[in-house]
């Protein structure tokens, strides 16, 4: 029999692509089953946030915000709004403090279940998505409750929240929070974590070394799967993050090697445990008192000055830096956004020669990107 | 816990002299002010000196200063083990704005710098792949520039401004 010949052959990834969670085109170079390289391709959904930011007042970006991350939106007005607080040296009302971190981590919960659910779906599971999205249907019913929108809230605003929670959204928290864990959460470990055929898709796959993830600026739980203990709430405690007792996750190489696709999934699954356990926490301590800085909602006009702030989103640092010249529009707003720089490793990932074009998704879905954020 | 802004900012001026411009350890967020070819030397101290170890860079900003005639680039530098943040700013002649890519030094730096010179027009000199990012490839003029304005067709489309 004369020898088989193979040849390489490219192949186009997205744009529009179910795995690819967005518009995001990766060409991989391929020989039969094995990935010899990839090149990521991103800006399709680029709309220039940074130059609409220029043209409209403080209080008109805070929306804009919101379509960067839209799974997490609350972590994303949270930063900027924070950020320009700092600009003004404002401080924000104790109860607003409380319903901040109330709903950022509700929306923690909620992005790490679509995360969990679409995951799972990457791999060939369709049930746990249905699971997922039942529980991630719970957190988004308060949240409309609480200010009419399902994703992009624009709720956290600088000096305050928008509106007051109220008692009975407090006590549907709570009953949600009872709900959740520890049996629901259980739950999902038997239906997916646990199972043989997900642990050998993902374990041992798409392993990301800590120096390498920090060379490329992977922050969040894709970092946290490596086995760094880096989480901006314990860090550098930002709100009242210092005042609440909780853990960090992260990955421990529980299925072969430490930094895989499992360890980074798994960090999402323990972090939701640990937003339930902060939720609690803030149920009981929450004062009564205003909800924002009257005066900071009828206009912001911070003095001139430049200032960086970061906090942890659902999927990493969220970061703003703004130049103010004094005026009531920004001069300059910079959004640093955790997906564009953690999914700029995958390249990294994939042409080590190791990666099948099967392994691209879960590697890929294991990074978890919001290209929304990516393009910006 | 690391160390103080002005530890740090006195670190990089006994090792680089006048390389460091200014040092405004007083303001909201204290930065140094560094001459643009020291740079890459600068970048490969502050990531291996054992007191800095900066191994995480956050975030790489550029800002247009038309009155002033200058773009300047802000890195935002982080220490995971050392908890410490530092703050290092360049600025470069509007007309001609150059500096040294540090992609050898954090990989992240490759996609950043790409960013800024696909919306400001920076030149990264040694960047193995400074392309468009974010617009596409054929995209005339620089946005984030303070006197960009928006061409009215693309590719014979026309853009709508609301």
């Amino acid at each position: 029999m004369p020898d088989i010949k193979t040849e390489e052959m490219l192949l186009n990834m997205g744009p529009q692509h179910p795995s690819t969670h967005g518009v995001f085109r990766v060409v991989i170079r391929t020989d039969g089953e094995m990935v010899l390289e990839s090149e990521s391709h991103i800006g399709y959904l680029h709309r220039c946030f940074e130059k609409v930011a220029e043209n409209n007042t403080y209080i008109q970006v805070v929306p804009y915000t919101d379509r960067m991350d839209y799974l997490c939106a609350m972590a994303n007005n949270l930063g900027y709004a924070q950020t320009v607080e700092k600009l003004m040296k404002l401080e924000v009302p104790e109860r607003a403090q409380y319903i901040r971190v109330i709903v950022t981590e509700l929306n923690r919960i909620a992005s790490h279940l679509l995360a969990f659910g679409t995951y799972g779906m990457d791999i060939g599971a369709i049930t746990p998505f249905l699971y997922a999205f039942r529980d991630r249907e719970m957190i988004l019913k308060i949240f409309e409750k609480l200010c009419g929108q399902r994703l992009n809230y624009s709720y956290v605003r600088v000096g305050g929240v928008t509106f007051d929670i109220t008692e009975e959204i407090l006590a549907d928290i709570q009953r949600f929070c009872d709900y959740f864990e520890p049996d629901t959460i259980k739950e999902y470990n038997e239906l997916l974590s646990y199972n043989g055929i997900f642990i050998s898709r993902t374990a041992k796959v798409g392993v990301l070394p800590a120096d390498l993830a920090l060379s490329y600026g992977v922050t969040g739980p894709s970092l946290r799967g490596s086995g760094v203990k880096r989480d901006l709430r314990k860090d550098e405690p930002y709100s009242i993050y210092d005042r609440f007792e909780f853990d960090i996750p992260v990955g421990t190489g529980e299925m072969g090697a430490l930094g895989d696709c499992w360890d980074r999934y798994m960090v999402r699954v323990l972090e939701m445990t640990e937003s339930v356990k902060i939720i609690r926490q803030a149920l009981a301590d929450i004062p009564a008192g205003d909800f924002c800085d009257k005066k900071a909602f009828r206009g912001v006009k911070p003095p001139k000055g430049e200032v960086y702030h970061k906090i942890e989103g659902a999927r990493g640092e969220v970061g703003f830096y703004i130049v103010s010249d004094g005026t009531t529009k920004p001069y300059r707003v910079k959004a640093r956004g955790p997906s564009f720089c953690n999914i700029s490793v995958l390249d990294a990932l994939t042409s080590r020669g190791d990666c099948m074009v099967a392994d691209m998704v879960a590697i890929i879905g294991s990074l978890d990107i919001v290209m929304g954020e990516v393009d910006r | 816990m690391g160390l103080e802004r002005s530890e740090i900012h006195g670190i990089l001026k006994e090792k680089f002299g006048d390389a460091v411009l200014e040092d405004h350890v007083e303001a909201a967020e204290p930065f140094v002010v560094i001459r643009p070819d020291a740079w890459e030397e600068i970048a490969f101290f502050c990531r291996d000196d054992q007191r800095l170890r900066f191994d995480l860079l956050s975030c790489l900003t550029g800002v247009d200063y038309p009155d002033r005639k200058v773009i300047e680039l802000i890195y935002c530098l982080d220490s995971t083990p050392n908890r410490h943040w530092l703050v290092v700013k360049a600025a470069l002649p509007r007309d001609n704005p150059r500096i040294a890519s540090v992609e050898s030094v954090w990989k992240t730096m490759d996609w950043h710098e790409r960013e800024t010179f696909d919306l400001l027009g920076v030149t990264f000199e040694g960047h193995h792949n400074l392309t468009r990012i974010l617009c596409a490839e054929d995209w005339v003029g620089y946005p984030l520039r303070r006197d960009y304005v928006m061409p009215e067709t693309y590719r014979g489309i026309k853009n709508v401004i609301y």
